[in-house]
């Protein structure tokens, strides 16, 4: 898992930055936009933890957002400091639960097993009177400590997810450095070697599983703090496929990738729905130029002038 | 109530040899290529939509059969040699990319052809009536004649697979490809027939259920994940796998729907969790 | 950095307050969103709403209470996970002064909650969730359509009437297709018989041999039920050829029958449904309003025409009450409630909770078209239960 270079640090952090300057300059709608970004960047990074750190590819990392995301209207929309735990704690119990059982099964199969328990969360939420119904309901924003203006949303949102996006893709960059990470990593390249060196490697998966499950529903908790709506929709397998794709685009081998492919991803949308009256087509080109010619993502461009590693 | 349950098995049976013709190919293309198809409920739909075209065109269905085999085989063809071919032996996550971003340009080139309201497709003529079932429920010919179809299609592909030589280099694939050179054939004709055959199948299932279940966009969207789940547990390239599977899969999708409609969902979902966690390379697996 | 964000917020909330709302500059014009599906499966719902409201516009020689309407078109893909970011495309982007929307019954929530929250009035042209004028009623939020319960109540009472004692409803598991079978039970309730059976099937499912298989042991005299599109088509040709339409007649809310008819073909032939709308009106408004409509698009109307050109003639009363001021929200919802909206369907009022009082007809399925047989329930009002409209 490339970290990145000290250049790469800096430009990440002047973006963030400029973000965080954005309510000084910036309409409402371009916050929103942002702030939809920052959530799907968020979403994407969790999904990284097992994808590009340990190689595991898994299609129910939207079933963890759902949980964290309906966690906000379960609990009947307590003060933040408990919601965000909570979808926190729901989705990583969630994850503790179909882990072990997911990962008895590898590669194809293990795929395949997620997707399976994706739906099934799906359809928890889109069959039974769980979650209020098949339509999705709009839902009490909970408190955040302090009064925020109906004007003032917008630019509170992008910050507060700005932060969460930061504290979380800074853990993940120091976890990536210590032992733990490194051993993800070692599951990655070679799982049997691992296992050689004794290490536990099913429980080092799991760990992975539950991490990536439990930030997978604090980006829920942000996009239904962000929205105040939920629906079936947002657990749906189409979702972690759309994760998935943001990886591809930003770069599976780099752990920034999944933030700069959801801002891509989130930009060719936009771009696509104000350029053509096919937004779709335009997406799925976008996508299919992607996996045949963009092999690295958008973090393995390098300057002309500078070397491949 | 037992006249209810014997329609209901009905039901099951035909929904699940429905779901053997989709799946059957799945489980062929993943067993000898490698490669997940996520486009294969879009196949589903483009075949039934071709169904819809043939059959308004010429007002036959059984014109649109032959032409939805046909088009699937060359279709598939062409996708092979264009596209999956190279993805043979790139990672599951680019196989998973490449189809989503397929399944979004056969939508909209469906959307594009054929717009986007439902159309329904009339059952044949000579198929146009109700077979009297116990206690006066009755059931459609067409819905027989389907699950007819699909059984002779089923003992067709059984007998292709298990008792000619191409069949053995098939099985012989879903083991290993340098076996496939050692005995003498050209791995990427059997790899371009494999996935052209897999195509012509769904493309066929589409058009049966075009009929049925009328023809709409995302027709194919719950397919894929029942497909999916049969292929998982009839055992990656096993055929045979598939046809119980599919039945297993029909049964319960179908008397869940019927009971408990809330668990149907859910049911077939934990259903695969417990064939995997039993037998964690499906069923009817070989290792 | 709670310092830090509050600082932000307030400028933000500067900033959002000059952006949001531009003072309302007489003579600039009115924009209006309309939300509305363009793509997928409500796509034709969609072109027609939007050609209905266009027609009145039109008639208006594009102005409304002396101020220019400009149209903004927005597709909702009818994709309830992209609503909140759709709403707010039209909402912030580009700062409509009023919302127009739309078709699918989880989309529309989001459109509620941006009107409620917002303050932007916002007509709901189809979707019939119950709540939209009912415990989420708004001063903001008026629909020119129907709630889910209304059809269905009206289908209700009509079997009653002919004697029917026992009847099932069967419909898609999700809200509209539950909030339509409380309908049909108090309709029936209310004309004395029961509704004994309420089988629903996972939505959008159109595999119907199970629910099929369940009916004739379930002792009823009709069958009535909520599909629309390509559901409605299935359910109407598989119910047919089940052979159970010999003994237990099939009926329910019109969507069943509902610009579905060709295709369904001879299976549809003399089924009844209720609906606020059908063919064979002859009141002079709706003959002209059909020859207009035809000659703009060249399509004939139907339901969901009528109900994108009653929310422009609803968004006109307002308009005229308060001179082209769509913010002045007091003024404006109160002359909308006072209006008397000569529809196509049949002049109407609104409830106090903002939805239709409005007589649903009974119809019949005969050569593709949903002839008007009598009155199914006049000057229905739905119950509105649970509204409480602040400051109004």
């Amino acid at each position: 898992m490339i970290v990145a270079s000290r250049p790469g640090q800096c430009v990440l952090g002047a973006a963030a930055l400029g973000i965080a300057t954005m309510p000084l300059w910036a309409s409402a709608w371009h916050m929103q936009l942002v702030s939809a970004a920052l959530v799907a960047a968020l979403f994407a990074l969790s999904l990284q933890v097992l994808v590009g750190a340990t190689g595991l590819v898994s299609l129910a990392q939207a079933g963890f957002f759902g949980l964290g995301a309906y966690t906000v209207h379960l609990l009947g929309s307590p003060p933040v400091w408990i919601t965000l735990p909570a979808a926190m704690l729901a989705a990583g119990v969630a994850a503790l639960l179909i882990g072990p059982l997911a990962l008895r099964t590898k590669g194809f199969f293990f795929l395949m097993t997620t997707l399976a328990f994706g739906q099934m969360l799906f359809f928890a939420f889109h069959d039974t009177p769980l979650g209020g119904g098949t339509d999705g309901l709009f839902i009490v924003r909970p408190s955040l400590g302090f009064t925020v203006s109906r004007a003032g949303r917008p630019a509170v949102f992008l910050l507060l997810n700005l932060g969460v996006l930061a504290i979380v893709y800074g853990g993940l960059c120091w976890l990536m450095s210590t032992m733990l990470g490194h051993a993800l990593q070692g599951i990655r390249s070679n799982e049997n070697r691992m296992a050689a060196l004794g290490h536990n490697v099913q429980r080092l998966k799991l760990i992975a599983f539950v991490l990536a499950g439990a930030l997978a529903g604090l980006a829920g908790h942000m996009s239904a703090l962000t929205d105040a709506f939920v629906s079936p929709d947002l657990l749906g397998w189409h979702r972690s496929a759309e994760a998935l794709l943001m990886i591809l685009l930003g770069g599976i081998g780099a752990l920034h990738g999944p933030i700069l492919g959801a801002f891509a991803l989130v930009a060719i949308q936009e771009a696509g729905s104000l350029l053509s009256d096919r937004p779709r087509l335009v997406e799925g080109v976008v996508f299919l130029a992607a996996v045949l010619f963009l092999r690295q993502g958008i973090a393995g461009w390098r300057l002309p002038w500078r070397t491949r590693p | 109530m037992l006249t209810g349950l014997i329609a209901q098995l009905l039901n099951g049976v035909q929904y699940g040899l429905l779901l053997f013709l989709i799946s059957s190919g799945l489980t062929l293309i993943f067993g000898v290529m490698g490669v997940i198809n996520l486009a294969h409920g879009s196949l589903f739909m483009i075949g039934a939509y071709l169904a819809f075209g043939v059959a308004s065109l010429t007002g036959s269905l059984w014109l649109a059969l032959p032409v939805a085999v046909l088009g699937g085989a060359v279709f598939g063809a062409v996708l092979e040699r264009l596209l999956f071919r190279r993805f043979r032996t790139r990672a599951h996550l680019d196989q998973v990319l490449l189809t989503f971003a397929l399944i979004l340009l056969f939508e909209e080139g469906r959307s594009a052809l054929a717009g986007n309201q439902f159309h329904s497709v009339p059952v044949p003529a000579v198929l146009d009536f109700s077979v009297p079932v116990i206690g006066g429920f009755g059931y459609s010919a067409y819905r027989l004649a389907v699950l007819a179809i699909c059984l002779l299609v089923a003992a067709g592909l059984v007998w292709l697979i298990e008792r000619t030589r191409i069949g053995s280099a098939i099985r012989a694939a879903a083991e290993n490809t340098e076996m496939l050179n050692l005995l003498g054939f050209d791995a990427g004709r059997v790899h371009t027939l494999v996935f052209a055959g897999g195509t012509a199948l769904a493309m066929l299932a589409g058009a049966l259920a075009a009929p049925l279940q009328s023809v709409y966009p995302g027709m194919g969207d719950g397919f894929l994940i029942l497909s999916f789940i049969v292929v998982v547990i009839g055992g990656l390239g096993s055929v045979a796998g598939a046809f119980w599977a599919a039945l297993l899969v029909g049964l319960i999708d179908t008397l869940g729907k019927a009971y408990l409609p809330q668990a149907a969902g859910i049911a077939v979902c934990a259903m695969m969790a417990v064939v995997l966690l039993w037998r964690p390379t499906g069923l009817f697996s070989r290792t | 950095m709670r310092h830090v964000s509050r600082r932000a917020m307030l400028a933000g909330a500067a900033l959002t307050a000059g952006l949001c709302r531009p003072a309302i500059a007489q003579g600039a014009p009115l924009k209006v969103g309309m939300m509305l599906p363009f793509s997928g499966t409500y796509a034709a719902l969609g072109e027609n709403i939007a050609a209905g409201f266009e027609l009145l516009i039109a008639e208006n020689d594009g102005k409304l209470g002396g101020r220019a309407v400009t149209l903004i078109r927005l597709d909702d893909e009818s994709d309830p996970a992209k609503a909140p970011a759709n709403v707010n495309r039209l909402t912030e982007r580009d700062n409509v002064d009023v919302l127009l929307g739309t078709v699918h019954s989880g989309v529309v929530m989001a459109l509620v909650q941006a009107a409620r929250e917002k303050e932007i009035p916002l007509f709901i042209p189809n979707a019939g969730n119950v709540a939209a004028t009912r415990d989420l009623c708004s001063p903001h939020v008026f629909r020119s359509s129907f709630s889910n319960w209304q059809p269905a109540y009206g289908m209700g009472r009509a079997l009653a009437a002919r004697g029917v004692k026992k009847a099932a409803w069967v419909t898609w598991d999700y809200a509209a297709g539950k909030e339509s079978g409380e309908g049909f039970r108090d309709g029936l309730r209310d004309g004395g018989a029961e509704m004994t059976h309420l089988l629903t099937v996972p939505f959008p499912e159109t595999n119907f041999q199970p629910v099929l298989a369940q009916i004739s042991g379930l002792g009823v005299e009709a069958v009535g039920s909520f599909f629309a599109g390509g559901g409605a088509i299935q359910f109407v040709k598989d119910y047919a050829a089940s052979g159970l339409r010999a003994t237990i007649p099939l009926c329910g809310s019109g969507f069943l029958t509902e610009g579905v008819l060709k295709p369904q073909g001879a299976a549809a032939e003399g089924i009844q449904t209720a609906l606020h709308y059908g063919d064979g009106l002859d009141n002079a408004k709706n003959v002209a309003f059909r020859t207009a409509f035809k000659a703009k698009t060249t399509r004939d109307a139907d339901v969901y025409a009528v109900q994108g050109y009653d929310a422009g003639q609803m968004l006109a009363a307002g308009l005229t009450a308060t001179k082209g001021d769509a913010a002045a929200a007091m003024a404006f919802a109160a002359a909308i409630r006072a209006a008397r909206i000569d529809s196509p369907r049949g002049a109407f009022t609104l409830s106090a909770s903002h939805n239709p009082i409005q007589t649903i007809w009974l119809r019949e399925a005969r050569d593709g078209q949903n002839k008007v047989i009598g009155i199914a329930a006049k000057d229905l009002a739905d119950p509105g239960t649970g509204c409480k409209m602040a400051g109004a």
